[in-house]
């Protein structure tokens, strides 16, 4: 699976065991503005780090702080090629 | 110190203003807006249960209360009905001020109630000190009551000092908090204006609303503050003074809001419902300097057994109700229960003694959701933990151990069977986050999990 699937299939299951309702998740998706809250926030960043070995929001500038979901897919896709490097 | 006496000597109300999210009303309006006599002799000298549902409901009744009733006690927003009833009980409240959102039809059968709008028309020159009385962020069962003055919640206060100029304060946090309270006493006896938030206000409403309003000074626990970091409306605010307490604020937090707010002036605070306001930390560094353990005005700080020790005029008083426990010390010291090591010419928080974890601000209890844990027919014992977390500093972790003959060819499988065992019997932040199986667990030699990890 890649990345970019594995992100928008966390966020959905997450929001389903939480039961949130979302819009069809895409990568213009702002994720604050759903009922996707810092708890299931939360839950997907520790699932992430479980599956990719990476958790990159422990270590990050201003200017990566993701606010839609394609802005989450780059920052653990740019994570991934710092650890494949 | 009555807070509506403060207000009306003050003068100089024009122009400030206290909003949330359905209203904007004139502070000189609430302060010398004309006093219901019926109300005022029906609330006078008791001990007050203040159950409403919105922050604005809260503000205007703790304006008219304070100097009036003799003890107001405040129901933070969301509580189960039995623990409102506890904190009923434990207050030995005689009268509830309440409205249809903060207290339902049914609850607290027996109790005389009055409504939020004609309370807040309460209030006479009396000259009585009300005590307060604040629900600790509680853990397993009900909250605790901690009873203080207002001398003591205010004495983290420069209450001489003129507001600058456009001050506008507001707050993540819910005024019925600890944190969320100390904002709005700094508002009232500063005086400024107000901008109060919701619990149910997504992030991003909140925010526009804060900016909107020319929010110049904002407080938020670290996990508010992330939330707020990725939030597209971020760039709305411009404040002035940026203020983190409740959680342990770390590094990565500090400095992503240093790079969001480059002008503005950063502090992280170390305060408790308990122990009131400790210190505040204004170098943009994690954890304090060393030098502040010691006496300085008002108060001093000790570390004993590796826990921060505080004692000083802004603690707690006691505990109310039917507990044994003495929120102090004899020589008058109140344990914080916060883990601290020193590196160097800094000490750094740890977490809390007891293993609680802190999810963002609400306590979970390990004992309560290993036992849960527990009831799952593959396990045989479980140690529950705090895993980091960027988002909430923290989200719970299960520790597995299997039951001999338990079938775990699939592990993935059996950990999202253990979680989804758990999601039914456990509100939300409870749940682990995670499981993780491991082959056994360490005890002490008194036959106790061994909690205290680095």
């Amino acid at each position: 699976m890649s990345l970019r699937s594995t992100v928008h299939a966390e966020i959905a299951a997450i929001a389903a065991e939480q039961e949130k309702r979302m819009p069809p998740i895409t990568d213009d998706l702002v994720m604050l503005d759903t009922e996707f809250d810092s708890l299931c926030f939360a839950l997907l960043v520790a699932r992430m780090e479980d599956l990719t070995g990476a958790d990159p929001f422990s270590e990050m500038e201003a200017e990566d702080l993701p606010v839609t979901v394609g802005d989450l897919v780059a920052l653990y896709d740019r994570a991934a090629a710092k650890q494949a490097a | 110190m009555i807070l509506r006496e403060r207000l009306l000597a003050a003068g100089g109300l024009d122009g400030l203003f206290l909003s949330d999210h359905r209203e904007r009303r004139d502070l000189a309006g609430i302060v010398h807006g004309p006093r219901d006599a019926a109300a005022s002799e029906r609330l006078s000298g008791k001990r007050v249960l203040l159950a409403v549902g919105g922050q604005m409901a809260a503000a205007r009744a703790m304006l008219a209360l304070d100097g009036l009733i003799s003890r107001l006690a405040l129901v933070p927003p969301g509580l189960a009905p039995e623990h409102i009833a506890r904190i009923a009980a434990d207050s030995e409240a005689e009268i509830v001020v309440f409205d249809a959102e903060g207290l339902p039809d049914d609850a607290l059968p027996g109790l005389p109630r009055i409504d939020a709008e004609a309370a807040s028309a309460a209030g006479a020159e009396t000259g009585r000190e009300t005590e307060w009385a604040l629900a600790t962020s509680g853990t397993t069962g009900a909250p605790k009551l901690v009873a203080h003055t207002l001398e003591g919640l205010a004495g983290g206060i420069n209450t001489a000092a003129a507001p600058e100029p456009g001050t506008v304060w507001s707050t993540f946090y819910d005024i019925r908090r600890y944190g969320g309270l100390q904002v709005f006493l700094r508002a009232m006896l500063a005086p400024t204006s107000l901008v109060l938030s919701d619990r149910h206000e997504p992030v991003r409403d909140y925010l526009v609303r804060a900016g909107g309003a020319g929010v110049t000074h904002i407080l938020g626990t670290p996990s508010h503050w992330r939330l707020a970091l990725m939030s597209a409306a971020l760039d709305r605010l411009s404040p002035r003074y940026v203020r983190l307490s409740g959680e342990i604020a770390d590094q990565t937090v500090l400095d992503l809001l240093r790079a969001a707010f480059p002008q503005a002036r950063m502090a992280h605070a170390y305060a408790s419902t308990e122990g009131g306001v400790g210190f505040t930390v204004e170098d943009g560094r994690e954890g304090f300097p060393a030098a502040l353990i010691g006496t300085r005005a008002g108060i001093e700080i000790a570390v004993r057994d590796d826990a921060l020790y505080v004692r000083s005029r802004r603690t707690g008083r006691r505990y109310l109700g039917g507990t044994t426990e003495p929120l102090m010390a004899e020589d008058g010291f109140v344990d914080t229960g916060d883990l601290v090591e020193r590196r160097g010419e800094r000490y750094h928080f740890l977490g809390r003694r007891s293993g609680v974890i802190n999810v963002g601000g609400a306590k979970v209890q390990p004992e309560e959701v290993e036992a849960v844990v527990n009831l799952h027919p593959g396990v045989s014992m479980s140690r529950v933990r705090a895993r980091p977390n960027p988002i909430l500093g923290a989200v719970v972790e299960a520790e597995v151990v299997l039951r001999a003959g338990t079938d775990a060819a699939d592990p993935a499988a059996l950990k999202k069977a253990i979680i989804a065992h758990c999601r039914p019997r456990l509100s939300q932040h409870k749940v682990p986050a995670s499981v993780r199986f491991v082959d056994n667990l360490p005890l002490t030699s008194g036959g106790k999990l061994v909690r205290r990890v680095p």
